[in-house]
């Protein structure tokens, strides 16, 4: 699989990371050159520079023959504005894009994209975490 | 009309200061707190604080009773968003402003029928002033309506025939014809066209090209 990321922080960088071990193809995309540094050492993947809101620098990384995109970028916007590219214009097979913002990632996913929150995911871990305690507490 | 305004910079102060002045209803919504104060002082309580693209903010604006949502941010992916909730939540319209115009292609593919691009209309103006270029755009018409201005040359294939006799792309029509002193003369079939003349034509998006050929002939580009 062919995969493009979009956005190398904590979350992209490792994710290329694991993809790159597993045999996938990667491209990791990031407007910062020194955002790739958190990339494992032996990173087998493309490290591509560019905006992924930029049809050209979509094409860069090879968006034409992606069969995934993952938008992890700090900015929902960015990160919805950069999914519909690959999504309506290039026709990319699947698309994720992340959405700090709960209730905008729910519009996002009515306008059909596919969206996950890490604001839920980590909320409802810390209540998992919280409510368990709380029993072994109160056993 | 109630109209919601995304952003409060330059173009969205102006805008609203036009549209009050047209006794519309208006809101800005803006992030920066120290704009929404100067906007308040100079144009009175039509700002909210808040990012115009939370949902939460812009229910509170009462987007579901605008019948205008405006996006005018300096980011076009702002822009999209503010136009995406905008109709989820019920605008009857919205337009935005396009500050790349390579982008334009996505709003389109969104379905943002109405998008403007100052980039766009600085290079068109900056074209009209331009010696090298034979077709100006000069405005973007509803349903795929273009107009331009044509400047003929000596050579031009058009030059030293009547209007009847072109070979225009379907839907195109020759609206004004100016000679080379200014006098402007509304055509007929009889028209005599001759080097020198400015044409102002309406025609479709993607006949411009042969619009081009019918009247100026080959494009040598850069090499002219």
């Amino acid at each position: 699989m062919k995969v493009i990321i979009m956005g190398c922080g904590r979350v992209g960088a490792r994710v290329a990371g694991i993809l790159d071990e597993k045999g996938h193809t990667v491209v990791v995309m990031d407007v910062r050159p020194d955002a790739f540094r958190r990339l494992p050492p032996g990173f087998g993947g493309t490290r591509s520079v560019g905006n992924g809101m930029d049809g050209p620098a979509l094409e860069r990384a090879g968006i034409k023959d992606a069969d995934a995109f993952v938008a992890v970028t700090q900015g929902d916007n960015r990160n919805y504005f950069a999914s519909q590219m690959a999504k309506e214009v290039y026709r990319v097979p699947r698309v994720l894009c992340r959405t700090y913002d709960p209730i905008r990632g729910e519009l996002f996913a009515e306008l059909g994209l596919e969206t996950f929150s890490p604001t839920t995911i980590g909320a409802k871990i810390v209540l998992d975490l919280l409510m368990r305690d709380g029993e072994e507490a109160a056993d | 009309m109630y109209i919601l305004i995304g952003g409060g910079g330059k173009v969205g102060y102006h805008l609203a200061e036009e549209l009050l002045r047209a006794n519309h209803e208006v809101v800005i919504v803006e992030r920066h707190r120290d704009r929404v104060s100067t906007i308040t002082e100079e144009l009175g309580e039509c700002v909210i604080e808040g990012d115009c693209c939370e949902v939460s903010t812009l229910d509170a604006a009462g987007i579901g009773r605008a019948d205008l949502a405006i996006a005018v941010t300096g980011d076009d992916e702002d822009n999209l968003v503010f136009c995406e909730i905008a109709r989820v939540r019920g605008a009857s319209r919205v337009i935005s402003r396009v500050n790349n115009p390579k982008n334009e292609l996505l709003f389109q593919q969104r379905g943002m029928e109405t998008t403007i691009s100052a980039t766009k209309a600085i290079l068109a103006q900056m074209e009209q002033e331009l010696p090298t270029s034979e077709v100006i755009p000069l405005l973007q018409l509803h349903s795929g309506l273009e107009m331009v201005e044509v400047k003929l040359s000596d050579t031009s294939p058009a030059a030293d025939r009547t209007v009847s006799q072109l070979w225009l792309p379907a839907e195109s029509l020759i609206l004004l014809v100016v000679d080379a002193e200014g006098l402007p003369r509304i055509p007929d079939g009889d028209t005599p066209l001759s080097g020198g003349d400015a044409l102002v034509v309406v025609t479709r998006k993607e006949s411009v090209e042969r619009l081009k050929e019918a009247l100026v002939g080959e494009t040598h580009g850069l090499e002219t």
